[in-house]
């Protein structure tokens, strides 16, 4: 079929209308037929585009209409299927069919049960966009549209002022991305006349190259991606986000959407190939947000805060490797960080879902036997992301690692340093988090602790399936997959002797992780303790975050507030120029005197006055023809 | 009936109202009501017959009537509508049902008097857009004032009489200076061809001296940015619009505004092309700084109703950010930008007034949560506050968008070859703008819509049927722009490219050729 592209993308948004404009009326059943139905529909006919193209080899094309045309440029909507939109089209309409599913069991009890599932479907649709988008105009509706549908189900419970403001700050810290987003676009537009990918990579990779810097253009778009990522510096929202529902959380935050840099730097690589000094900007700023996010996550008491700076950190391992070039490979990591990410989200939804509501994590703990199915899929991911053998994420993660060791592109011992130990990080703090929630002492109250039960199949199901995902996915080789359109870079050959060893470092990590955690919050967790209180300066800047978000508010916020309100607002326009008329006024107003006895106040007479002179006037004008 | 004749009937429909008005009983306030709207409503399916009829394909004026009216003086009733007018003509005509529906229960004092002078000024902007003779132009420029100082005098809030003093010494001001203007310029074309007139195309490309160009454009000018408005002469609209009834404030915003940009795009620059080029620094600076100081001023009010007067200072500013930079795709945006700003600032302006009159507040901190109380009434303030943000698939994308790519895309090739770097700095200091848009317009829907719910009056009542037809109108058109704007553009690519030429180019035929070192008269 010709419009499978279109109808890949418009199946969710007619759920966004069918449950948008009648959800409320037509009941429970009908939301979760149309709000899981649409996306399982969708998530088929992916599966039919991909056939095609494995079929054909060549791109899908889907030219839906023409947005406008001016002089000689022409902008129009349509969709392009290759392998890597159709890797991410798969991603985004699998899990994100799980999640809807997932939902209904999360969501029974919600009041705004239709809203939810319009909003959720609303999310795919302007994801689908993104991904599938062949121009960067249309990949740039469905980035703005997903920060929408992002906004709506960050403050999905509205009457929480918190939940709305955290909301708020996540679309204005994206739209801050968002303006670098544009102008890289406008750049590209001025240099090589077309905003469609495949011909912008094109250009870039032909005989010539357009007359632009292409670093200058990388860097530009890599500040959008700093936005919808959550990189620093514009990694603030996402902490914040998770005042959502969690299955959001789990699509949105985790998933899908924050993936949307990674998707398009690596959907831009001709320009990047070109552009050393931006790659190098978004290997460093990849590691550094991989690294300072880990060591946040590490003293984090919050189930879904520990997670959300988790993700931050591991999209940040994303940029490392498409900084030194393994474009793959970055995609390779989002595709398993897809599985287990969203598996663990769902995993802590469960949790609290069985805790009516506790977050904290030091009321928790021995929750291992009376949930065991989100018991043991939670250990299952906390093992992938951990980067055990031979599950999913050991394989993406082991890539990255011997590519910013290796990659002739950027790779330097540094990075694989400093990624190692983020590593190690990880490993600790997920195996802490599974500490501290599953086992040891149960810390809840008593009332809490009864009513505690495992989660219903819809979620559980879903659980079992990512976690299934989460062991196996690492056998498929999405580099391999994608190599035939992103080359993986040439690595030197002197280090070569070095991959194996590095193999056993980074299993040795992941299990120095799990011991480290075992060790400090096995038992009573009284060495934790001690550790934190021997080093309290440290733990404070640790959780209070290093203070980005009190910075922001003090060198941004506030000035920017002092400068609308005390100089423009009543220097400039009350003083400076009312003052200056109000003064001009009082002297006309005294030339004025004689004339002000026929301003009777009575405005009925002015009316008439005005159009007496008016007839007056067309009738003197009437006798001039 | 032929093209031009129903254009004349378009135009004169308003007056033909104003006449059956004063046949109708004083009191007979449903009656009014009814009348009016039929009237705007047939106004508007007229002018969408128009508007279809309007052939993309042709350059210049379509539906032309050219009559003599004041022989000696050269002056002709001469209307018509080009690629220039005629989607402003066509917002025109589409606010005016809703315009006049929204005010049915906000409006009980002197009915009769108010759809008058709602008719009026309805005539007086749409001949304002259509003319094209200087004197005709200049006349319903003039005539728009009377009917706006009426409606904000008698029907507005309680400093209305300061804001009417404001918003008319202002306006009036300017036009004195546009007066002197005209007068100069149609006895230098005298002076120097011999000839007596005021047509549009006869002043087009006058080759006056520059410092004599700077002075007239200047004065005309003036007389547009303080309509548009551009900062520093601004400090009008946001009084007019606190004081102004819900329907003054719609047309103000909607379509009065708009006779600023206009002006420039259709007379200010053309009639002045070497003082346009010669003055673009300045009007490109003033374009960025009203962007950026009509969001920040947007982001320290507390009256609802001054947050969207404010932003309306901002958004006009990409309007004159657009027209200002002489590229296709900018001038196109404008374009569009002023039609979507007319949609959303006057969608934004009926909803005020829909809550006000339930609660006769504009405070914002009055209001919370309404999202929980009237969540039909929040669904369509959300999509209107989206949409003067610019989210893709909105109409407020599509010339913003646009906007800022002409923008760029004009000085980024100044830039590359060492030639200017201003231009650049204020292209991306207008792409920050979008950051603040989004600011103050969340900042205004958290606090009205989310949060605790709570309003000055309880039990609110949702929108009724009549409220969801006008919005479901707005918001239906300001999807229509943002997802399909092709065909609407294609109505205004002949006469945007025209301008474009009118002011770049440099034509053989400019009147005073006999004076190529510039004959003043």
């Amino acid at each position: 079929m010709s419009n499978l592209l279109t109808l890949i993308v418009v199946l969710p948004l007619a759920g966004f209308l069918l449950n948008g404009l009648a959800g409320n009326r037509l009941g429970k059943a009908f939301v979760s037929a149309v709000g899981c139905g649409l996306p399982a529909l969708s998530f088929a006919a992916a599966v039919a585009a991909f056939r095609t193209l494995e079929a054909t080899g060549e791109p899908i094309v889907d030219v839906v209409f023409r947005w406008a045309l001016i002089g000689d440029s022409a902008f129009e909507v349509s969709f392009y299927l290759d392998r890597l939109s159709a890797v991410m089209t798969l991603i985004v309409t699998g899990v994100g069919s799980l999640i809807h599913v997932y939902s209904t069991g999360y969501m029974k009890d919600d009041a705004s049960y239709a809203r939810y599932f319009a909003y959720l479907n609303l999310f795919l649709f302007f994801m689908l966009s993104l991904v599938l988008g062949r121009s960067l105009l249309v990949l740039f509706v469905g980035w703005e549209g997903v920060g929408l549908a992002s906004y709506l189900l960050i403050g999905f419970w509205f009457e929480d002022p918190a939940k709305a403001q955290a909301g708020k700050k996540a679309f204005i810290t994206n739209r801050v991305g968002d303006a670098g987003f544009l102008l890289g676009m406008f750049l590209i537009y001025t240099a090589v006349g077309t905003l469609e990918m495949d011909r912008v990579n094109a250009a870039f990779m032909g005989p010539e190259l357009p007359a632009v810097s292409a670093s200058l253009v990388g860097i530009l778009l890599f500040i959008g991606a700093t936005g919808k990522s959550a990189q620093i510096p514009l990694h603030v929202w996402l902490p914040d986000a998770m005042a959502g529902p969690t299955p959001v959380s789990a699509l949105i935050h985790a998933a899908t959407m924050v993936t949307a840099g990674i998707y398009l730097v690596a959907r831009l690589s001709g320009v990047y190939l070109h552009a050393p000094e931006a790659s190098e900007v978004v290997a460093v700023i990849g590691i550094l947000t991989a690294f300072f996010a880990a060591t946040i996550a590490v003293v984090q008491t919050d189930i879904k805060k520990v997670l959300a700076y988790s993700t931050i950190s591991q999209l940040g391992f994303m940029f490392l490797a498409l900084g030194v070039g393994a474009y793959g490979v970055a995609v390779f990591h989002l595709y398993t960080h897809a599985f287990f990410k969203a598996c663990l989200f769902l995993g802590a939804g469960s949790v609290i879902h069985a805790l009516g509501g506790e977050q904290d994590i030091r009321r928790m703990g021995g929750l291992a036997k009376r949930i065991p199915v989100t018991f043991i899929t939670f250990a299952v991911a906390t093992a992938a992301i951990a980067g055990l053998p031979p599950l999913a994420g050991f394989f993406s993660k082991d890539e990255i690692l011997w590519f910013a060791f290796a990659s002739e592109a950027g790779g330097a011992p540094w990075l694989w340093a400093l990624a190692s130990l983020t590593a190690l990080l990880t490993a600790f703090y997920m195996f802490r988090l599974l500490w501290l929630t599953f086992f040891g002492q149960p810390r809840m109250d008593a009332e809490t602790a009864h009513h505690i039960h495992e989660s219903p199949w819809s979620m559980t199901g879903i659980l079992v399936v990512l976690a299934f995902l989460s062991t196996v996915g690492g056998f498929v080789s999405i580099p391999h997959f994608l190599e035939p359109m992103l080359p993986l870079p040439a690595t030197d050959e002197h280090l070569h002797h070095f991959e194996v060893p590095l193999i056993v470092v980074a299993v040795l990590i992941g299990l120095a992780g799990l011991a480290a955690a075992a060790w400090l919050y096995g038992g009573d967790a009284s060495r934790a303790a001690r550790l934190g209180a021997r080093f309290t300066g440290l733990h404070r800047l640790l959780s209070g975050k290093y203070y980005v978000d009190e910075l922001y508010e003090a060198v941004l916020g506030r000035p920017l507030w002092w400068i609308s309100d005390r100089i423009f607002l009543r220097l400039g326009d009350r003083a400076l120029i009312d003052g200056t008329l109000h003064g001009l006024a009082g002297v006309a107003r005294l030339g004025a005197a004689a004339l002000a006895r026929i301003q009777t106040g009575n405005l009925h007479l002015y009316v008439w006055l005005a159009l007496i002179g008016i007839f007056a006037l067309l009738w003197w004008s009437f006798g001039h023809v | 009936m032929s093209e031009p004749a129903m254009l004349n009937l378009v135009l004169f429909l308003p007056v033909l109202g104003m006449v059956m008005l004063l046949l109708v009983p004083r009191d007979a306030h449903g009656t009014v009501r009814g009348l009016a709207l039929a009237v705007m409503l047939l106004q508007l399916a007229l002018t969408v017959v128009l508007y279809q009829a309007f052939d993309p394909q042709v350059a210049g004026l379509q539906f032309e009537t050219r009559l003599p009216w004041i022989a000696d003086w050269g002056v002709y009733y001469h209307i018509g509508l080009d690629g220039l007018n005629v989607l402003l003509v066509l917002l025109t005509a589409f606010l005016g049902p809703l315009v006049v529906a929204g005010a049915f229960s906000a409006i009980d004092k002197d009915v009769k008097l108010f759809y008058a002078m709602v008719f009026l000024i309805q005539f007086a902007m749409l001949g304002t857009f259509v003319a094209q003779d200087l004197f005709l132009f200049y006349v319903f420029w003039e005539t728009m004032l009377i009917p706006m100082f009426l409606i904000i005098g008698i029907w507005g809030g309680e400093r209305r009489i300061y804001a009417t003093l404001k918003f008319v010494l202002y306006t009036a001001f300017g036009s004195i200076l546009m007066l002197a203007a005209v007068i100069y310029l149609v006895l230098s074309l005298q002076a120097t061809s011999g000839i007596t007139s005021f047509a549009f195309t006869d002043l087009y490309g006058s080759r006056l001296p520059l410092d004599i160009q700077v002075l007239l454009l200047g004065a005309f000018a003036l007389s547009f940015a303080i309509k548009v408005p551009v900062v520093p002469f601004h400090t009008w609209l946001p009084d007019a619009h606190v004081e102004a009834p819900t329907a003054g404030s719609v047309i103000l915003a909607g379509v009065l505004l708009k006779m600023g940009t206009y002006g420039f795009i259709k007379l200010g620059f053309p009639l002045f092309p070497d003082a346009a080029r010669a003055l673009t620094p300045a009007v490109m600076v003033l374009a960025v700084v009203s962007i950026v100081y009509g969001a920040c001023l947007a982001l320290v009010q507390d009256d609802i109703k001054k947050i969207i007067a404010y932003s309306s200072i901002s958004h006009l500013g990409y309007v004159m950010l657009g027209l200002a930079s002489f590229e296709l795709i900018g001038i196109q945006g404008a374009i569009i930008q002023m039609v979507s700003h007319g949609l959303t600032a006057g969608g934004l302006f009926l909803m005020v007034g829909m809550i006000y009159e339930r609660c006769h507040t504009r405070d914002l901190a009055a209001y919370g949560g309404l999202a929980r109380i009237l969540p039909v009434y929040s669904v369509f303030f959300m999509i209107l506050t989206l949409a003067a943000i610019g989210l893709p698939t909105t109409s407020g994308f599509t010339g913003e968008f646009l906007v800022l790519l002409g923008a760029f895309d004009a000085a980024w090739p100044q830039y590359a070859n060492g030639a200017a770097t201003w231009p650049l700095v204020l292209a991306c200091t207008a792409v920050l703008g979008v950051v603040l848009g989004a600011l103050y317009m969340l900042r205004l829907a958290q606090k009205f819509l989310f949060g605790e719910s709570r309003a000055p009056h309880a039990p609110l009542t949702d929108l009724n049927l009549r409220e969801k037809l006008i919005l479901v109108a707005i918001v239906a058109a300001v999807f229509v722009l943002g997802l399909f704007p092709d065909s609407f553009m294609q109505k205004t690519e002949l006469a945007a490219r025209e301008y474009q030429q009118q002011v770049l180019v440099e034509p053989e035929s400019r009147w005073v050729r006999a004076a190529p070192d510039g004959g003043s008269p």
